[in-house]
Protein backbone atom coordinates (compact mmCIF):
# COMPACT_ATOMS: atom_id res chain seq x y z
CA UNK A 1 0.00 0.00 0.00
CA UNK A 2 2.44 2.22 0.47
CA UNK A 3 4.36 1.44 -2.48
CA UNK A 4 1.07 2.37 -4.41
CA UNK A 5 0.71 5.94 -2.02
CA UNK A 6 4.09 7.15 -2.87
CA UNK A 7 4.35 6.55 -6.70
CA UNK A 8 1.01 8.28 -6.74
CA UNK A 9 1.18 11.94 -7.36
CA UNK A 10 0.35 13.79 -3.88
CA UNK A 11 -1.44 16.71 -6.09
CA UNK A 12 -5.15 17.24 -6.54
CA UNK A 13 -5.65 14.62 -9.75
CA UNK A 14 -4.63 11.56 -10.51
CA UNK A 15 -5.87 9.02 -12.69
CA UNK A 16 -6.71 6.24 -9.80
CA UNK A 17 -7.03 5.80 -6.55
CA UNK A 18 -4.37 3.94 -4.41
CA UNK A 19 -5.34 0.21 -3.88
CA UNK A 20 -4.00 -3.39 -2.62
CA UNK A 21 -5.51 -4.97 -5.05
CA UNK A 22 -3.20 -6.51 -7.85
CA UNK A 23 -3.74 -6.42 -11.93
CA UNK A 24 -5.40 -2.84 -12.50
CA UNK A 25 -2.45 -2.37 -15.32
CA UNK A 26 -2.99 -5.97 -16.60
CA UNK A 27 -7.01 -5.99 -16.57
CA UNK A 28 -7.53 -2.15 -17.52
CA UNK A 29 -5.04 -2.73 -20.33
CA UNK A 30 -6.62 -5.87 -21.66
CA UNK A 31 -10.01 -4.23 -22.08
CA UNK A 32 -8.70 -1.44 -23.89
CA UNK A 33 -6.97 -3.37 -26.17
CA UNK A 34 -9.88 -5.76 -27.09
CA UNK A 35 -12.43 -2.72 -27.00
CA UNK A 36 -10.42 -0.93 -29.81
CA UNK A 37 -9.46 -4.20 -31.56
CA UNK A 38 -12.93 -5.19 -32.04
CA UNK A 39 -15.32 -2.40 -31.52
CA UNK A 40 -13.04 0.65 -31.62
CA UNK A 41 -11.14 0.48 -34.83
CA UNK A 42 -13.85 -1.17 -36.83
CA UNK A 43 -16.45 1.40 -36.04
CA UNK A 44 -13.69 4.15 -36.70
CA UNK A 45 -13.07 2.59 -40.23
CA UNK A 46 -16.77 3.41 -40.76
CA UNK A 47 -16.30 6.67 -39.75
CA UNK A 48 -13.09 7.26 -41.57
CA UNK A 49 -15.10 6.45 -44.92
CA UNK A 50 -17.87 8.46 -44.34
CA UNK A 51 -15.54 11.47 -43.76
CA UNK A 52 -13.62 10.99 -46.43
CA UNK A 53 -17.13 11.62 -48.90
CA UNK A 54 -17.11 15.46 -47.68
CA UNK A 55 -20.18 17.02 -46.49
CA UNK A 56 -21.61 17.12 -50.25
CA UNK A 57 -21.01 13.86 -51.32
CA UNK A 58 -22.48 12.80 -47.62
CA UNK A 59 -25.35 14.74 -48.20
CA UNK A 60 -26.08 13.42 -51.86
CA UNK A 61 -25.65 9.97 -50.94
CA UNK A 62 -28.03 9.88 -47.59
CA UNK A 63 -31.12 12.13 -49.40
CA UNK A 64 -31.29 9.49 -52.29
CA UNK A 65 -34.95 8.74 -52.33
CA UNK A 66 -34.68 4.55 -51.97
CA UNK A 67 -32.36 5.59 -48.64
CA UNK A 68 -35.07 8.39 -47.44
CA UNK A 69 -37.72 5.72 -48.04
CA UNK A 70 -35.96 2.62 -46.01
CA UNK A 71 -35.77 5.50 -43.30
CA UNK A 72 -39.07 6.35 -43.03
CA UNK A 73 -40.13 2.61 -43.51
CA UNK A 74 -37.55 1.69 -40.69
CA UNK A 75 -38.79 4.91 -38.44
CA UNK A 76 -42.70 4.56 -38.58
CA UNK A 77 -43.10 1.27 -38.29
CA UNK A 78 -40.60 1.01 -35.37
CA UNK A 79 -42.45 4.15 -33.60
CA UNK A 80 -45.82 2.38 -33.90
CA UNK A 81 -44.44 -1.42 -32.66
CA UNK A 82 -42.77 0.87 -29.89
CA UNK A 83 -46.20 2.38 -29.26
CA UNK A 84 -47.62 -0.92 -28.91
CA UNK A 85 -45.11 -2.19 -26.74
CA UNK A 86 -45.47 0.60 -24.34
CA UNK A 87 -49.15 0.04 -23.67
CA UNK A 88 -49.23 -4.16 -23.49
CA UNK A 89 -45.68 -4.22 -21.91
CA UNK A 90 -46.91 -1.72 -18.99
CA UNK A 91 -49.85 -4.04 -18.65
CA UNK A 92 -47.99 -7.03 -18.65
CA UNK A 93 -45.20 -5.66 -16.27
CA UNK A 94 -48.24 -4.42 -13.71
CA UNK A 95 -49.68 -8.08 -13.82
CA UNK A 96 -46.21 -10.13 -13.56
CA UNK A 97 -45.62 -7.46 -10.36
CA UNK A 98 -48.89 -6.94 -8.90
CA UNK A 99 -50.90 -9.62 -8.90
CA UNK A 100 -50.57 -13.75 -8.09
CA UNK A 101 -51.92 -16.15 -10.61
CA UNK A 102 -50.78 -19.61 -11.89
CA UNK A 103 -47.92 -20.05 -14.27
CA UNK A 104 -47.19 -16.50 -12.80
CA UNK A 105 -43.07 -17.32 -13.01
CA UNK A 106 -43.46 -19.21 -16.56
CA UNK A 107 -44.94 -16.36 -18.23
CA UNK A 108 -42.43 -14.09 -16.45
CA UNK A 109 -39.86 -16.62 -17.53
CA UNK A 110 -40.89 -16.87 -21.52
CA UNK A 111 -40.95 -12.78 -21.62
CA UNK A 112 -37.13 -13.03 -21.91
CA UNK A 113 -38.16 -15.61 -25.42
CA UNK A 114 -37.03 -12.95 -28.15
CA UNK A 115 -33.92 -12.49 -25.89
CA UNK A 116 -32.88 -16.03 -26.56
CA UNK A 117 -34.74 -17.06 -30.56
CA UNK A 118 -32.38 -16.26 -33.07
CA UNK A 119 -34.19 -13.46 -35.06
CA UNK A 120 -34.04 -16.11 -38.51
CA UNK A 121 -36.41 -18.96 -36.65
CA UNK A 122 -38.48 -15.55 -35.38
CA UNK A 123 -38.83 -14.24 -38.28
CA UNK A 124 -39.49 -17.43 -40.38
CA UNK A 125 -42.00 -18.78 -37.41
CA UNK A 126 -44.07 -15.03 -37.34
CA UNK A 127 -44.22 -15.13 -41.56
CA UNK A 128 -45.90 -18.46 -41.48
CA UNK A 129 -48.24 -17.60 -38.82
CA UNK A 130 -49.36 -13.98 -40.62
CA UNK A 131 -49.27 -15.25 -43.76
CA UNK A 132 -52.47 -15.28 -45.64
CA UNK A 133 -52.69 -18.80 -45.22
CA UNK A 134 -51.18 -18.75 -41.42
CA UNK A 135 -52.93 -19.39 -38.18
CA UNK A 136 -53.70 -15.73 -37.98
CA UNK A 137 -53.16 -14.43 -41.24
CA UNK A 138 -56.12 -16.42 -42.32
CA UNK A 139 -58.19 -14.65 -39.97
CA UNK A 140 -57.46 -11.29 -41.68
CA UNK A 141 -57.27 -12.34 -44.91
CA UNK A 142 -61.18 -12.23 -45.48
CA UNK A 143 -61.27 -8.70 -44.07
CA UNK A 144 -58.60 -7.51 -46.87
CA UNK A 145 -55.78 -7.18 -44.52
CA UNK A 146 -52.88 -8.95 -45.17
CA UNK A 147 -50.11 -8.53 -42.69
CA UNK A 148 -46.87 -10.66 -44.01
CA UNK A 149 -45.87 -9.43 -47.19
CA UNK A 150 -46.40 -5.37 -45.84
CA UNK A 151 -45.91 -3.00 -43.41
CA UNK A 152 -47.73 -4.39 -40.96
CA UNK A 153 -45.79 -7.14 -40.65
CA UNK A 154 -42.57 -5.58 -39.84
CA UNK A 155 -44.53 -3.85 -37.13
CA UNK A 156 -45.64 -7.35 -35.61
CA UNK A 157 -41.74 -8.72 -35.85
CA UNK A 158 -40.72 -5.21 -34.13
CA UNK A 159 -43.65 -5.62 -31.38
CA UNK A 160 -42.40 -9.11 -30.92
CA UNK A 161 -38.35 -8.52 -30.14
CA UNK A 162 -39.17 -5.36 -28.22
CA UNK A 163 -41.64 -6.64 -25.98
CA UNK A 164 -38.35 -7.63 -23.27
CA UNK A 165 -37.25 -4.65 -23.73
CA UNK A 166 -40.09 -2.14 -22.49
CA UNK A 167 -41.31 -5.16 -19.59
CA UNK A 168 -38.12 -5.72 -18.26
CA UNK A 169 -37.10 -2.16 -18.03
CA UNK A 170 -40.58 -1.53 -16.35
CA UNK A 171 -40.51 -4.06 -13.66
CA UNK A 172 -37.89 -3.81 -11.32
CA UNK A 173 -39.47 -0.14 -10.95
CA UNK A 174 -42.71 -1.17 -10.10
CA UNK A 175 -41.32 -3.41 -7.90
CA UNK A 176 -40.07 -0.17 -6.08
CA UNK A 177 -42.86 2.15 -6.18
CA UNK A 178 -43.43 1.97 -2.36
CA UNK A 179 -46.74 1.04 -1.48
CA UNK A 180 -46.96 3.54 1.43
CA UNK A 181 -47.80 6.31 -1.28
CA UNK A 182 -50.81 4.32 -2.64
CA UNK A 183 -51.90 3.65 1.19
CA UNK A 184 -52.22 7.67 1.62
CA UNK A 185 -53.51 8.16 -1.43
CA UNK A 186 -56.39 6.07 -0.78
CA UNK A 187 -56.92 7.34 3.06
CA UNK A 188 -56.87 10.70 1.56
CA UNK A 189 -59.83 9.68 -0.37
CA UNK A 190 -58.74 8.82 -3.85
CA UNK A 191 -60.36 6.42 -6.26
CA UNK A 192 -58.34 3.37 -7.06
CA UNK A 193 -57.97 5.06 -10.77
CA UNK A 194 -57.09 8.11 -9.76
CA UNK A 195 -54.28 6.64 -7.34
CA UNK A 196 -53.45 4.34 -10.22
CA UNK A 197 -53.56 7.31 -13.08
CA UNK A 198 -51.74 10.28 -11.00
CA UNK A 199 -49.36 8.13 -8.34
CA UNK A 200 -48.50 5.17 -10.06
CA UNK A 201 -48.04 6.19 -13.48
CA UNK A 202 -46.09 9.27 -13.04
CA UNK A 203 -43.54 7.48 -11.07
CA UNK A 204 -43.25 5.03 -13.81
CA UNK A 205 -42.83 7.32 -16.72
CA UNK A 206 -38.68 7.39 -16.71
CA UNK A 207 -39.07 3.74 -17.03
CA UNK A 208 -41.50 3.84 -19.78
CA UNK A 209 -39.79 6.34 -21.73
CA UNK A 210 -36.77 4.76 -21.47
CA UNK A 211 -38.58 1.07 -21.97
CA UNK A 212 -40.16 3.28 -24.96
CA UNK A 213 -36.94 4.11 -26.39
CA UNK A 214 -35.03 1.13 -26.37
CA UNK A 215 -37.76 -0.89 -28.02
CA UNK A 216 -37.11 1.55 -30.88
CA UNK A 217 -33.74 1.49 -30.86
CA UNK A 218 -33.44 -2.11 -31.12
CA UNK A 219 -36.96 -2.05 -33.37
CA UNK A 220 -35.39 0.41 -36.18
CA UNK A 221 -31.83 -1.67 -35.77
CA UNK A 222 -33.48 -5.32 -36.67
CA UNK A 223 -32.50 -7.10 -39.71
CA UNK A 224 -33.36 -10.86 -39.05
CA UNK A 225 -36.62 -11.33 -37.90
CA UNK A 226 -38.33 -8.85 -40.23
CA UNK A 227 -36.67 -9.91 -43.61
CA UNK A 228 -38.58 -12.73 -44.13
CA UNK A 229 -42.21 -10.95 -42.89
CA UNK A 230 -42.05 -7.49 -44.75
CA UNK A 231 -42.11 -8.10 -48.93
CA UNK A 232 -39.22 -6.20 -49.16
CA UNK A 233 -40.63 -4.00 -51.76
CA UNK A 234 -38.77 -0.13 -51.95
CA UNK A 235 -40.88 2.37 -50.70
CA UNK A 236 -43.03 0.55 -49.26
CA UNK A 237 -41.38 -2.11 -46.85
CA UNK A 238 -37.56 -2.25 -47.06
CA UNK A 239 -36.12 -1.20 -43.95
CA UNK A 240 -32.83 0.78 -43.94
CA UNK A 241 -31.03 -2.17 -42.33
CA UNK A 242 -32.10 -3.83 -45.38
CA UNK A 243 -30.91 -1.45 -47.63
CA UNK A 244 -27.37 -1.44 -46.04
CA UNK A 245 -26.86 -5.60 -46.74
CA UNK A 246 -28.05 -4.78 -50.55
CA UNK A 247 -26.05 -2.01 -50.79
CA UNK A 248 -22.93 -4.22 -49.77
CA UNK A 249 -24.01 -7.27 -52.31
CA UNK A 250 -23.80 -4.49 -55.31
CA UNK A 251 -20.37 -3.93 -53.36
CA UNK A 252 -21.55 -0.31 -53.30
CA UNK A 253 -19.60 0.31 -50.04
CA UNK A 254 -20.08 4.06 -50.36
CA UNK A 255 -23.98 4.02 -50.30
CA UNK A 256 -23.94 1.22 -47.45
CA UNK A 257 -21.80 3.60 -45.22
CA UNK A 258 -24.00 6.54 -45.46
CA UNK A 259 -26.86 4.78 -44.42
CA UNK A 260 -24.98 3.08 -41.77
CA UNK A 261 -23.56 6.42 -40.30
CA UNK A 262 -27.36 7.78 -40.55
CA UNK A 263 -28.37 4.85 -38.39
CA UNK A 264 -25.44 4.84 -35.87
CA UNK A 265 -25.65 8.99 -35.41
CA UNK A 266 -29.67 8.24 -34.74
CA UNK A 267 -28.99 5.50 -32.10
CA UNK A 268 -25.85 7.45 -30.28
CA UNK A 269 -28.69 10.43 -30.05
CA UNK A 270 -31.34 7.79 -29.19
CA UNK A 271 -28.79 6.41 -26.16
CA UNK A 272 -27.94 10.27 -25.25
CA UNK A 273 -31.31 10.80 -24.86
CA UNK A 274 -31.88 7.53 -22.53
CA UNK A 275 -29.39 8.16 -20.34
CA UNK A 276 -30.62 11.60 -19.64
CA UNK A 277 -33.76 10.19 -18.86
CA UNK A 278 -32.42 7.95 -16.27
CA UNK A 279 -30.55 10.66 -15.04
CA UNK A 280 -33.39 12.83 -14.59
CA UNK A 281 -35.46 9.95 -12.94
CA UNK A 282 -32.56 9.79 -10.38
CA UNK A 283 -32.96 12.70 -9.60
CA UNK A 284 -36.80 12.96 -9.37
CA UNK A 285 -37.28 9.75 -7.84
CA UNK A 286 -33.95 8.55 -6.10
CA UNK A 287 -33.99 5.31 -8.57
CA UNK A 288 -33.91 4.73 -11.95
CA UNK A 289 -32.95 1.58 -14.08
CA UNK A 290 -29.86 0.58 -15.03
CA UNK B 1 -76.61 -6.53 0.13
CA UNK B 2 -74.19 -3.62 1.71
CA UNK B 3 -73.89 -6.76 4.42
CA UNK B 4 -72.95 -9.61 1.92
CA UNK B 5 -70.94 -6.93 0.17
CA UNK B 6 -68.81 -6.19 3.19
CA UNK B 7 -68.33 -10.25 3.92
CA UNK B 8 -67.04 -10.44 0.95
CA UNK B 9 -64.48 -8.27 0.77
CA UNK B 10 -63.52 -9.01 3.95
CA UNK B 11 -63.28 -12.71 2.58
CA UNK B 12 -61.53 -12.20 -0.56
CA UNK B 13 -59.18 -9.22 1.39
CA UNK B 14 -59.80 -6.51 -1.58
CA UNK B 15 -57.63 -3.65 0.19
CA UNK B 16 -58.64 -0.13 -0.83
CA UNK B 17 -54.51 -0.49 -2.83
CA UNK B 18 -55.78 -3.17 -4.93
CA UNK B 19 -58.31 -4.52 -7.64
CA UNK B 20 -61.66 -5.92 -7.68
CA UNK B 21 -60.88 -9.48 -8.96
CA UNK B 22 -63.05 -8.92 -11.73
CA UNK B 23 -60.61 -5.94 -13.32
CA UNK B 24 -57.72 -8.51 -11.72
CA UNK B 25 -58.57 -10.84 -13.60
CA UNK B 26 -59.36 -9.16 -17.19
CA UNK B 27 -56.02 -7.65 -17.13
CA UNK B 28 -54.34 -10.85 -16.16
CA UNK B 29 -56.78 -11.99 -19.50
CA UNK B 30 -55.69 -9.39 -21.56
CA UNK B 31 -52.10 -9.39 -20.70
CA UNK B 32 -51.70 -13.32 -20.97
CA UNK B 33 -53.26 -13.48 -24.30
CA UNK B 34 -51.26 -10.72 -25.62
CA UNK B 35 -48.12 -12.69 -24.43
CA UNK B 36 -49.49 -16.32 -25.86
CA UNK B 37 -50.19 -14.23 -29.45
CA UNK B 38 -47.13 -12.54 -29.59
CA UNK B 39 -44.56 -14.69 -28.08
CA UNK B 40 -45.86 -18.52 -27.75
CA UNK B 41 -47.11 -18.84 -31.29
CA UNK B 42 -44.51 -18.25 -32.71
CA UNK B 43 -42.48 -20.85 -30.51
CA UNK B 44 -45.15 -23.21 -31.03
CA UNK B 45 -45.35 -22.53 -34.69
CA UNK B 46 -41.37 -23.69 -35.05
CA UNK B 47 -41.73 -26.84 -33.98
CA UNK B 48 -45.03 -27.36 -35.96
CA UNK B 49 -43.80 -26.25 -39.23
CA UNK B 50 -40.61 -28.61 -38.22
CA UNK B 51 -42.43 -31.92 -37.96
CA UNK B 52 -45.56 -30.92 -40.90
CA UNK B 53 -43.73 -33.74 -42.77
CA UNK B 54 -43.42 -35.87 -40.66
CA UNK B 55 -40.54 -36.88 -38.40
CA UNK B 56 -38.68 -39.57 -41.42
CA UNK B 57 -38.29 -35.74 -42.81
CA UNK B 58 -37.47 -33.97 -39.78
CA UNK B 59 -33.96 -36.26 -39.34
CA UNK B 60 -33.37 -36.46 -42.77
CA UNK B 61 -33.07 -32.45 -43.41
CA UNK B 62 -30.70 -32.59 -40.22
CA UNK B 63 -28.68 -35.19 -41.45
CA UNK B 64 -28.21 -33.10 -45.25
CA UNK B 65 -24.57 -32.62 -45.46
CA UNK B 66 -24.83 -29.07 -45.27
CA UNK B 67 -27.04 -28.66 -42.22
CA UNK B 68 -23.75 -30.44 -40.65
CA UNK B 69 -21.18 -28.54 -41.69
CA UNK B 70 -23.68 -25.57 -40.32
CA UNK B 71 -24.05 -27.10 -37.25
CA UNK B 72 -20.67 -28.23 -36.73
CA UNK B 73 -19.98 -24.54 -38.26
CA UNK B 74 -22.09 -22.83 -35.65
CA UNK B 75 -20.24 -24.47 -32.70
CA UNK B 76 -17.25 -23.81 -33.62
CA UNK B 77 -17.94 -19.90 -33.83
CA UNK B 78 -19.38 -19.87 -30.26
CA UNK B 79 -16.25 -21.97 -29.00
CA UNK B 80 -13.80 -19.13 -30.27
CA UNK B 81 -16.10 -15.89 -29.47
CA UNK B 82 -17.94 -16.90 -26.27
CA UNK B 83 -14.25 -17.77 -24.14
CA UNK B 84 -12.66 -14.42 -25.62
CA UNK B 85 -15.92 -12.78 -24.37
CA UNK B 86 -15.57 -14.44 -21.28
CA UNK B 87 -11.88 -13.29 -20.54
CA UNK B 88 -12.81 -9.82 -21.80
CA UNK B 89 -15.70 -9.73 -19.50
CA UNK B 90 -13.23 -11.24 -16.51
CA UNK B 91 -11.12 -8.54 -16.61
CA UNK B 92 -13.43 -5.41 -17.75
CA UNK B 93 -14.99 -6.31 -14.54
CA UNK B 94 -12.13 -6.94 -12.22
CA UNK B 95 -10.36 -3.49 -13.48
CA UNK B 96 -13.92 -1.97 -13.05
CA UNK B 97 -15.25 -3.48 -10.14
CA UNK B 98 -12.17 -3.43 -7.72
CA UNK B 99 -10.85 -0.15 -8.65
CA UNK B 100 -11.06 3.15 -8.54
CA UNK B 101 -10.37 5.71 -11.66
CA UNK B 102 -11.17 8.29 -13.87
CA UNK B 103 -13.73 8.02 -16.45
CA UNK B 104 -14.67 4.34 -15.47
CA UNK B 105 -18.50 5.56 -15.96
CA UNK B 106 -17.87 6.18 -19.11
CA UNK B 107 -15.98 3.19 -19.74
CA UNK B 108 -19.23 1.11 -18.85
CA UNK B 109 -21.01 3.34 -21.12
CA UNK B 110 -18.23 1.66 -24.14
CA UNK B 111 -18.65 -1.68 -23.24
CA UNK B 112 -22.47 -1.40 -24.10
CA UNK B 113 -22.21 -0.07 -27.06
CA UNK B 114 -22.33 -2.52 -29.38
CA UNK B 115 -26.11 -2.76 -28.55
CA UNK B 116 -26.87 0.23 -30.00
CA UNK B 117 -25.48 -0.70 -33.15
CA UNK B 118 -27.84 -2.40 -35.69
CA UNK B 119 -26.59 -5.83 -36.63
CA UNK B 120 -26.29 -4.98 -40.18
CA UNK B 121 -23.69 -2.32 -39.36
CA UNK B 122 -21.81 -4.92 -36.97
CA UNK B 123 -20.75 -6.58 -40.08
CA UNK B 124 -21.00 -3.40 -41.88
CA UNK B 125 -17.70 -2.41 -40.10
CA UNK B 126 -15.66 -5.74 -40.70
CA UNK B 127 -16.26 -5.72 -44.30
CA UNK B 128 -15.20 -1.91 -44.59
CA UNK B 129 -12.21 -2.84 -42.28
CA UNK B 130 -11.05 -5.95 -44.48
CA UNK B 131 -12.96 -5.37 -48.00
CA UNK B 132 -11.85 -5.14 -51.07
CA UNK B 133 -10.43 -1.13 -51.21
CA UNK B 134 -9.34 -1.14 -47.87
CA UNK B 135 -5.62 -1.26 -46.82
CA UNK B 136 -5.66 -4.64 -44.45
CA UNK B 137 -7.69 -6.88 -46.18
CA UNK B 138 -5.76 -7.01 -49.67
CA UNK B 139 -2.59 -6.97 -46.79
CA UNK B 140 -3.40 -10.19 -44.61
CA UNK B 141 -4.54 -11.77 -48.24
CA UNK B 142 -0.75 -11.67 -49.43
CA UNK B 143 -0.25 -14.02 -46.19
CA UNK B 144 -2.72 -16.04 -47.55
CA UNK B 145 -4.95 -14.77 -44.48
CA UNK B 146 -8.54 -14.45 -45.45
CA UNK B 147 -11.18 -12.84 -43.15
CA UNK B 148 -14.26 -11.78 -45.13
CA UNK B 149 -16.33 -14.83 -46.21
CA UNK B 150 -14.48 -17.20 -44.02
CA UNK B 151 -14.29 -18.41 -40.40
CA UNK B 152 -12.34 -15.14 -38.95
CA UNK B 153 -14.85 -13.10 -40.41
CA UNK B 154 -17.79 -14.61 -38.90
CA UNK B 155 -16.01 -15.17 -35.80
CA UNK B 156 -15.05 -10.94 -35.73
CA UNK B 157 -18.51 -10.31 -36.07
CA UNK B 158 -20.04 -12.80 -33.44
CA UNK B 159 -17.67 -11.22 -30.93
CA UNK B 160 -18.81 -7.72 -31.85
CA UNK B 161 -22.16 -8.67 -31.27
CA UNK B 162 -22.13 -10.62 -28.11
CA UNK B 163 -19.28 -7.91 -27.10
CA UNK B 164 -21.26 -6.67 -23.77
CA UNK B 165 -22.60 -9.87 -22.72
CA UNK B 166 -20.56 -11.11 -19.91
CA UNK B 167 -19.26 -8.07 -19.08
CA UNK B 168 -22.36 -6.33 -18.26
CA UNK B 169 -23.43 -9.37 -16.25
CA UNK B 170 -20.53 -9.11 -13.81
CA UNK B 171 -19.91 -5.54 -13.33
CA UNK B 172 -22.73 -4.79 -11.11
CA UNK B 173 -22.06 -8.02 -8.93
CA UNK B 174 -18.60 -7.33 -8.55
CA UNK B 175 -19.38 -3.85 -7.72
CA UNK B 176 -22.01 -5.05 -5.30
CA UNK B 177 -19.56 -7.42 -3.46
CA UNK B 178 -16.78 -4.84 -2.89
CA UNK B 179 -13.18 -5.74 -2.91
CA UNK B 180 -13.43 -6.81 1.05
CA UNK B 181 -13.06 -10.32 0.33
CA UNK B 182 -10.13 -10.12 -1.94
CA UNK B 183 -8.42 -7.75 0.47
CA UNK B 184 -8.93 -10.30 3.24
CA UNK B 185 -7.07 -12.92 0.76
CA UNK B 186 -4.17 -10.40 0.32
CA UNK B 187 -3.45 -9.96 4.00
CA UNK B 188 -3.33 -13.59 4.59
CA UNK B 189 -0.60 -13.77 2.11
CA UNK B 190 -2.45 -14.98 -1.24
CA UNK B 191 -1.00 -13.56 -4.49
CA UNK B 192 -3.22 -12.06 -6.79
CA UNK B 193 -3.84 -15.01 -9.19
CA UNK B 194 -4.45 -17.20 -5.98
CA UNK B 195 -6.96 -14.28 -4.85
CA UNK B 196 -8.89 -14.36 -8.07
CA UNK B 197 -8.94 -18.16 -8.75
CA UNK B 198 -9.72 -18.79 -5.23
CA UNK B 199 -11.80 -16.13 -4.05
CA UNK B 200 -13.30 -14.19 -6.69
CA UNK B 201 -14.39 -16.62 -8.87
CA UNK B 202 -16.11 -18.71 -6.61
CA UNK B 203 -18.00 -15.39 -5.35
CA UNK B 204 -19.17 -14.64 -9.36
CA UNK B 205 -19.36 -18.42 -10.63
CA UNK B 206 -23.13 -18.02 -10.81
CA UNK B 207 -23.47 -15.20 -12.34
CA UNK B 208 -20.82 -15.93 -14.64
CA UNK B 209 -22.71 -18.61 -15.87
CA UNK B 210 -25.50 -16.74 -15.89
CA UNK B 211 -23.62 -14.34 -18.14
CA UNK B 212 -21.80 -17.09 -20.73
CA UNK B 213 -25.97 -18.17 -21.31
CA UNK B 214 -27.11 -15.55 -22.99
CA UNK B 215 -23.49 -14.58 -24.42
CA UNK B 216 -23.88 -17.67 -26.18
CA UNK B 217 -27.66 -18.14 -27.04
CA UNK B 218 -26.51 -14.51 -29.14
CA UNK B 219 -23.37 -16.28 -30.69
CA UNK B 220 -25.66 -19.39 -32.33
CA UNK B 221 -27.96 -17.28 -32.95
CA UNK B 222 -26.74 -14.19 -34.72
CA UNK B 223 -28.00 -13.46 -38.26
CA UNK B 224 -27.47 -9.52 -39.62
CA UNK B 225 -24.05 -9.44 -38.88
CA UNK B 226 -22.98 -12.57 -39.93
CA UNK B 227 -25.59 -12.01 -42.44
CA UNK B 228 -22.81 -9.75 -43.96
CA UNK B 229 -19.46 -11.24 -43.33
CA UNK B 230 -19.81 -14.72 -44.76
CA UNK B 231 -20.38 -14.68 -48.39
CA UNK B 232 -22.84 -17.75 -47.34
CA UNK B 233 -20.50 -19.98 -49.34
CA UNK B 234 -22.92 -23.52 -48.82
CA UNK B 235 -21.11 -26.27 -46.53
CA UNK B 236 -18.47 -23.48 -45.51
CA UNK B 237 -19.71 -20.17 -44.01
CA UNK B 238 -23.09 -20.77 -43.60
CA UNK B 239 -23.77 -21.10 -40.04
CA UNK B 240 -27.70 -22.73 -38.50
CA UNK B 241 -29.52 -18.95 -38.71
CA UNK B 242 -27.64 -18.69 -42.65
CA UNK B 243 -28.89 -22.18 -43.36
CA UNK B 244 -31.78 -21.84 -42.13
CA UNK B 245 -32.86 -18.63 -44.56
CA UNK B 246 -31.09 -20.66 -47.65
CA UNK B 247 -33.35 -23.25 -47.19
CA UNK B 248 -36.08 -20.98 -46.54
CA UNK B 249 -35.38 -18.98 -50.12
CA UNK B 250 -35.67 -22.03 -52.13
CA UNK B 251 -38.83 -22.77 -51.17
CA UNK B 252 -37.69 -26.19 -48.70
CA UNK B 253 -39.73 -25.11 -45.44
CA UNK B 254 -40.02 -28.04 -44.04
CA UNK B 255 -36.00 -28.54 -43.78
CA UNK B 256 -35.84 -24.80 -43.25
CA UNK B 257 -38.32 -25.34 -40.08
CA UNK B 258 -36.48 -28.59 -38.86
CA UNK B 259 -33.29 -26.90 -38.26
CA UNK B 260 -34.63 -23.54 -36.80
CA UNK B 261 -35.96 -26.03 -33.97
CA UNK B 262 -32.65 -27.25 -33.02
CA UNK B 263 -32.30 -23.17 -32.74
CA UNK B 264 -35.62 -22.98 -30.72
CA UNK B 265 -34.25 -25.60 -28.45
CA UNK B 266 -31.33 -23.84 -27.31
CA UNK B 267 -33.17 -20.96 -26.89
CA UNK B 268 -35.54 -22.88 -24.62
CA UNK B 269 -32.98 -24.72 -23.06
CA UNK B 270 -31.21 -21.46 -22.61
CA UNK B 271 -34.20 -19.61 -20.78
CA UNK B 272 -34.71 -22.95 -18.36
CA UNK B 273 -31.61 -22.73 -17.62
CA UNK B 274 -31.34 -18.60 -17.01
CA UNK B 275 -34.80 -19.52 -15.07
CA UNK B 276 -33.20 -22.00 -12.77
CA UNK B 277 -30.57 -19.96 -12.13
CA UNK B 278 -32.36 -16.46 -10.92
CA UNK B 279 -34.87 -18.72 -8.88
CA UNK B 280 -31.91 -20.86 -6.98
CA UNK B 281 -28.96 -18.55 -7.12
CA UNK B 282 -30.91 -14.74 -7.63
CA UNK B 283 -28.81 -12.70 -4.91
CA UNK B 284 -25.49 -14.38 -6.29
CA UNK B 285 -26.15 -13.32 -9.82
CA UNK B 286 -26.53 -9.87 -9.70
CA UNK B 287 -28.75 -6.77 -8.18
CA UNK B 288 -29.89 -5.50 -11.44
CA UNK B 289 -30.14 -8.65 -13.10
CA UNK B 290 -32.05 -8.40 -16.61
CA UNK B 291 -30.62 -7.05 -19.56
Amino acid sequence: MSAAVSFAPRRGWSFRQPSVIPGFGLTLGFTLTYFSLIILIPLLALAIRSAGLGPEGFWKAATDARVLGSLRVSFVTALIAAGVNVVFGTLIAWVLVRYRFPGRRIFDAIIDLPFALPTAVAGIALTAIYAPNGTIGALFAPLGWRIAYTPSGIVIAMIFIGLPFVVRTIQPILEEVSHEVEEASATLGASRFQTITRIILPSLTPAILTGFALAFARGVGEYGSIIFIAGNIPFVSEIAPLLIYIRLQEFNYVGATVIATVMLLLSFALLFVINLIQAWSRRRYGYGSN
Amino acid sequence: MAATKLRARVHRRVSPTSESPLVQWTLIGIALLFMAVILLLPLYAVFHEAFVKGVGAFFAALGERDAQAAIRLTLLVAAIAVPLNVVFGLAASWAIAKFEFKGKAFLITLIDLPFSVSPVISGLVYVLLFGAGSFLGPFLKSYGIEVLFALPGIVLATIFVTFPFVARELIPLMQDQGTGDEEAALSLGANGWQTFWRVTLPNIKWGLLYGVLLCNARAMGEFGAVAVVSGKIRGQTTTMPLQVEMLYNEYNAAAAFALASLLALLALVTLVLKTALEWRFGDEIAAGGGH
